[in-house]
């Protein structure tokens, strides 16, 4: 009987995963439509030139990485210690496989950025460093996930490393902070953003929206293939 | 039961299992023996990486110092529920009448022991080979050490018990510890360069203050997420 | 499935399970358990190998939580750090000991850890009931899987718990090792223990029982009392049982 439910909730799910993801699919569309006005339409920056263009890609990664795909991760985890509601880990797991994907695109494009600007590909500024460190400590989360095959104990590790990570980030960013500011170092060029002007506007924003749609996508096609991954799991248990 | 037996406290049951920790350590040794040949050969090497007429030693001892002293703990901290899941003893202290929080304090203490222990033959020793001026600034130097050792094993007990528990073992315990070890090695690190060159106390506050904040966020944490990673 | 009545009040209620069930990753390894267990009652449980019997056990102990149901010993729901606890012996199939340790500090241990009043005492008398006091000094790394059993039995038994819950008991014991357990777990029950010993031979576990289950696929197929059991014909059962359902 349960095996019946199960088979059919697979069924269904399967089937709704053949059919086009249009979310994905915008998405997608939409990065190619910002990506098109960034390079064609939107004015040059006077003092950093066209390099200046990566920060469209570059900043806008970086806000869903740490403040829609992490921080939905630590609150998923969270959540999941006090309801112990399966999904939620599924959401937890997602979210941290596609937040490593745009954490390394920011990783990626950084140094792009800063070779030209700065002179170095890298420099140990708080914001980068902390962004490192959450790449590695994301792969050591997803790591251990996959090292552990019960599916309670995985949930249960995961979601306090999750919570713990949360909790590490902060500090990290901190110590960073204060470690560049007590060493004076070679003046490094920030790009600091005064008032960006109207066309630059027009264009950081709606990348944002195609970003946050990319990432909205891509974490429903993952938490899916999480859903039936468990789906099928739980069929050949119980068969 | 017997009718006058009384479980124990929190407190109780935390020494008893650091006690029983100790005990197991003492008898066997491999672990802090094999900890502190680590940790002085590793202040061998790291001399003979830098040209020492190029980087003084005073410049690189704090760097060194954290580094062994960090890697060396974990050497320990493997072992720390290692010997838990050997015969499954984990079980037969999770069935008695303690809190689990008692169990990772226990576990938390007898790390802590191992530790100050590494740090105690190998800071007289770093000093004597790198020839440092630790005489005057030797207490407070203990202090930050003590510190750093706290923040160290709060989260890598944690840590301990929940790799065991994995198919990579002892493998996944450096991944999941080093990057929480980061804001320790460098407030630690800080504070002993500063401490060093004769600097007041007063020049590392800022840095002493995060450590200080990191090892009472992460013993609060820890201690309430044991729990969760132990209930089956 | 004839569950036995009992009109006797509750006072001496031991051990109660109450629909037990205990699923891992949606699949149900016990499903559905109930039983009453009084002072000085012995329940053997029979069955294949993933019958469900060892986690039934780790639920009995509290290892494990139940996904359904309950669990209470001396009325009091097993919880962590409750004292319920203090009322359960556990012997598992691993040894849980120290093996650095002797073993006369193991069930020291064992003993402060449940807070007896004279720990060294009672390890004492655990492993001279064991009939292994004479290597309490030796560290259990070196001795031979049976005493190390005998040494785990001691450690389960030093606080006299109200409950004993035993998996294969006298696997890896020698004759001299079986009597003492028999005798030790006779002792126990006289004075006021229930017992849940799981075992594969039906003999062994008939020979202590006043009830007797078999189980299967986590469900107890038969539950009945002792008395009313005739050996030779319940073990041609179970077997039958047993093997119709591969």
């Amino acid at each position: 009987m349960t095996d019946r439910i199960q088979h059919h909730g697979v069924d269904s799910l399967a089937t709704s995963a053949r059919g086009t993801d249009w979310i994905l699919l915008s998405g997608f569309a939409a990065l190619a439509a910002v990506y098109v006005r960034v390079i064609w339409f939107t004015p040059i920056e006077a003092s950093q030139g066209s390099a200046q263009k990566i920060l469209y890609v570059h900043a806008t990664s970086a806000f869903v990485a740490l403040y829609l795909a992490f921080a939905l991760m630590a609150v998923a985890s969270a959540l999941y210690l006090w309801l112990r509601d399966e999904t939620l880990d599924r959401v937890a797991e997602s979210s941290a496989e596609v937040g490593l994907a745009f954490t390394t695109v920011v990783l990626i494009t950084g140094p792009l950025w800063g070779k030209p600007i700065w002179g170095a590909w890298w420099t140990w500024d708080a914001r980068l460093t902390a962004t490192l460190f959450l790449w590695l400590l994301i792969l050591g989360y997803l790591l251990m996930r996959g090292a552990i095959d019960d599916r309670a104990m995985r949930a249960r590790f995961s979601a306090v490393l999750g919570l713990l990570t949360a909790l590490l980030i902060p500090f990290i960013h901190l110590t960073v902070y204060l470690f560049r500011t007590m060493h004076p170092m070679p003046i490094v060029l920030k790009p600091s953003q005064p008032s960006m002007p109207p066309e630059m506007q027009w264009t950081f924003f709606p990348s944002f929206l195609a970003l946050t749609l990319l990432f909205a996508g891509l974490l429903r096609a993952r938490y899916r293939y999480a859903t039936l991954r468990d789906a099928v799991l739980d069929m050949e248990n119980a068969s | 039961m017997h009718d006058d037996a009384r479980p124990p406290g929190i407190l109780t049951a935390s020494w008893l299992v650091a006690r029983k920790d100790l005990a197991i350590e003492f008898r066997t040794r491999t672990a802090f023996l094999a900890a502190v040949v680590f940790a002085l050969l590793g202040v061998t090497i790291f001399y003979f990486a830098w040209d020492s007429t190029a980087v003084a030693a005073m410049d690189l001892a704090p760097g060194v110092l954290w580094v062994i002293f960090t890697f060396s703990a974990l050497l320990g901290l493997q072992r720390s529920f290692g010997v838990e899941q050997a015969d499954r003893a984990i079980d037969a202290l999770l069935a008695a009448p303690v809190e689990r929080e008692a169990i990772y304090l226990g576990k938390a203490l007898a790390n802590l022991a191992f530790v100050v222990g590494v740090e105690a033959i190998t800071l007289p020793a770093l000093a004597l080979f790198y020839n440092l001026p630790v005489g005057e600034v030797f207490l407070p130097l203990a202090g930050v050490a003590v510190l750093a050792a706290i923040g160290i094993v709060a989260v890598g007990t944690l840590f301990s018990s929940m790799a065991v528990n994995t198919r990579l073992a002892e493998l996944l315990l450096p991944m999941l510890s080093l990057p929480f070890f980061l804001p320790i090695v460098m407030t630690a690190a800080q504070t002993t360069a500063r401490l060093l060159a004769g600097r007041p106390i007063a020049d590392a506050w800022p840095w002493l203050r995060i450590l200080v904040g990191f090892d009472v966020v992460f013993i609060v944490a820890c201690t309430l997420a044991y729990p969760f990673t132990v209930e089956e | 499935m004839s569950a036995p009545s009992h009109i006797a009040d509750d006072s001496d209620v031991a051990v109660e399970a109450e629909s037990l069930v205990r699923a891992f990753g949606g699949r149900p390894v016990v499903d559905g358990v109930s039983f009453t267990l009084r002072a000085g009652e012995c329940l053997a449980v029979f069955g294949p190998n993933g019958a469900g019997k060892t986690t039934l056990l780790r639920l009995l102990s509290g290892l494990l939580k139940p996904s359904a149901g309950s669990c209470r010993v001396g009325g009091v729901v097993l919880r962590s750090g409750s004292r319920a606890r203090a009322q359960v012996g556990f012997v598992s199939h691993a040894g849980m000991l120290y093996s650095a340790l002797t073993a006369r500090e193991n069930v020291e241990f064992s003993a402060r850890l449940y807070g007896l009043r004279s720990p060294a005492d009672a390890a004492r008398r655990a492993l001279t009931a064991m009939r292994v006091a004479d290597r309490s000094e030796t560290p259990v790394r070196s001795l031979s899987r049976g005493l190390q059993q005998r040494v785990s039995i001691a450690r389960a038994i030093v606080h006299e718990p109200r409950v004993l819950l035993c998996d294969e008991p006298y696997t890896g014991l020698d004759d001299v090792g079986s009597a003492a357990l028999t005798e030790a777990l006779t002792e126990r029950r006289a004075s006021g223990a229930a017992l849940v010993v799981v075992t594969h031979n039906l003999g062994e576990g008939l020979a202590l029982a006043t009830h007797a289950a078999i189980m299967r696929r986590g469900r107890f197929a038969r539950y009945e009392q002792r008395g009313g059991v005739d050996a030779t014909s319940y073990v041609r059962e179970y077997r039958e049982l047993v093997t119709t359902d591969a």
